[in-house]
């Protein structure tokens, strides 16, 4: 063993002295992951991020086939099914990764949220993850688009159709947004140009800012704990925790194997953009709760079209999200904040009650 | 022009006294700069924005069907320009038609027999058989056009 490690150590020198890893080497090493009863919720951050490499993956994979056409996209992916050795197994991934990705967001986001640990100095922190959050909504909705059927058809006739609603430009950006005044083949080429190569690089550097930003302030310790005066504990980030890390994406792994395999994404039926919408259609599960919501909002609020009104409330809510760290004031001076819970689990309370209606609710009452 | 290398490490303040201590001619060179970044930005912004397609100046369609294929209590979706329509007969007989497209969010609505109203499956909006918002959250009526019935030949046409 002893050449062969001092072989190795010879490599490693060759390249530490041309491309200076030892202090990315220390960046690794200086963290420590504190250890209480919340440190489950650490995890989830890089769960998120697993689920994304898998999306880099089989988005890769499923890039070799697909074809971005109003003719040829549907077709595409029915090719890729039924032939392609194993293109059921890529595209089912696909599909549950992202599922499981933005459940892992969700948790992650909201776990933050109620942790608070968006306090100074992590208000950047936040805010690079809040941007990534919106990131994979849009990541969800152009690739709902692609496979060119009726759901999501109609979904992004709907969609789009919201940004009709801003005031002044709406008109022009819903435009800009299909790349005409329809849902049509041009859209799903504007759709396809953005999941596969704007997002991508955008994520790129949203998550290496907020990966670096983890990495430079640490672990945020929760107030309560810091405060119960038990003794502090920590491990290592690398390797202890990153171990423990592993273990939860091999978890995961198995998890995506069998839900593909015993729960294969659908295809549906082509897109008509001539048939009447379909009963039964429905978003996304995450865009459900606003979708449901827009359909108990009367036609007029005061002088105001309904929908108006829905989707400026939650245009303004996704800021106030987005500016939590510097709106809780409490938190910023180390005081306990119960209001900011209360608002956290209203949010969340919102979003479930919502969603399990939007379930649920009859279609057609 | 020398590099000076610089006797402290820099800080804060020292690289924000750089930036505001820029002479005239470096704002010059900073708004060429700026121009050049617009020179780039307008012609991406503009090749962004889809070209204007002929929206369709067709003011009347001929619907590839006849009158005897619109039974009582059914519609049916037609192309008006690259718009869809919907034509029905009400259960009296009369033909009657009007843009397809919910007022609400764009969605394409459908004939629901069982409730003798006009429906949109996106957020359950209603209309009557006169395109008439009469619950959900559709916000106007639906936009009716003539109909016109010339031998076996139906005519769609916009307005009175």
């Amino acid at each position: 063993m002893a050449p062969l490690r001092s072989k190795l150590e010879a490599v490693w020198v060759w390249l530490d002295d041309r491309l200076g890893l030892a202090p990315i080497g220390e960046l690794a090493k200086k963290k420590d992951v504190p250890v209480h009863r919340h440190t489950l919720w650490y995890y989830l951050g890089g769960m998120t991020l697993f689920l994304f490499m898998v999306q880099v993956a089989t988005g890769i994979l499923l890039l070799i086939y697909y074809r971005p056409s109003a003719e040829e996209a549907y077709e595409s992916v029915q090719f890729l099914m039924a032939e392609v050795q194993f293109g059921w197994l890529i595209r089912s991934i696909h599909h549950w990764a992202a599922n499981l990705m933005i459940v892992a967001l969700f948790l992650h986001m909201f776990s933050v949220l109620l942790l608070k640990a968006y306090a100074k100095p992590r208000e950047m922190t936040w805010l690079s993850g809040f941007g990534l959050f919106a990131l994979a909504l849009a990541f969800g909705f152009t690739g709902y688009l692609l496979p060119w059927n009726e759901l999501s058809y109609f979904a992004t006739r709907v969609g789009t159709q919201i940004i009709a609603v801003v005031p002044v430009v709406g008109e022009f950006m819903l435009r800009v947004a299909r790349g005409g005044d329809d849902v049509t083949g041009a859209t799903l080429t504007r759709f396809y140009g953005v999941h596969v190569a704007i997002l991508p690089a955008l994520t790129t550097g949203v998550l290496g800012l907020h990966l670096y930003l983890v990495q430079r302030h640490g672990m945020s310790t929760p107030r309560s704990v810091e405060q119960s005066g038990t003794p502090r504990r920590s491990m290592p980030f690398f390797p202890n925790f990153l171990l423990r890390d592993l273990v939860g994406w091999l978890t995961a792994l198995a998890v995506l194997a069998a839900l593909a395999a015993f729960m294969p994404a659908h295809l549906g039926v082509k897109a008509d953009p001539f048939a009447p919408a379909p009963i039964g259609i429905k978003p996304e599960w995450y865009f459900m709760f606003m979708f449901q919501s827009l359909k108990f909002l009367p036609a007029h609020i005061l002088s105001l079209e309904g929908e108006v009104v829905g989707i400026l409330a939650f245009g303004l809510a996704g800021v106030f999200l987005a500016l939590v760290p510097f709106a809780d004031r409490r938190t910023a001076r180390g005081e306990s904040s119960p209001l900011f819970t209360l608002i956290g689990i209203g949010i969340i309370a919102f979003i479930i009650v919502l969603t399990i209606l939007g379930y649920t609710a009859n279609p057609t009452a | 022009m020398t590099h000076v290398p610089p006797s402290a490490p820099a800080t804060r303040r020292t690289f924000l006294d750089w930036l505001l201590s820029r002479t005239v001619t470096t704002w010059i060179l900073g708004t060429s700069f700026g121009g050049l970044v617009a020179a780039v930005l307008y012609p991406v912004g503009r090749y962004l924005v889809p070209p204007k397609s002929g929206e369709s100046a067709a003011s009347s369609v001929t619907l590839p069907f006849g009158p005897d294929d619109v039974a009582p209590d059914t519609g049916k979706i037609f192309k008006f320009g690259n718009r869809p329509g919907i034509i029905l007969r009400t259960p009296t007989g009369e033909l009657r038609a009007f843009s397809a497209t919910c007022t609400h969010l764009g969605c394409i609505v459908q004939l629901r027999p069982d409730l003798g109203e006009l429906w949109c499956a996106c957020h359950n909006g209603h209309f009557d058989l006169n395109g008439i918002n009469i619950a959900g959250p559709p916000p106007r009526p639906l936009e009716a056009f003539t109909v016109n019935v010339r031998g076996d030949q139906i005519v769609v046409s916009k307005g009175a």
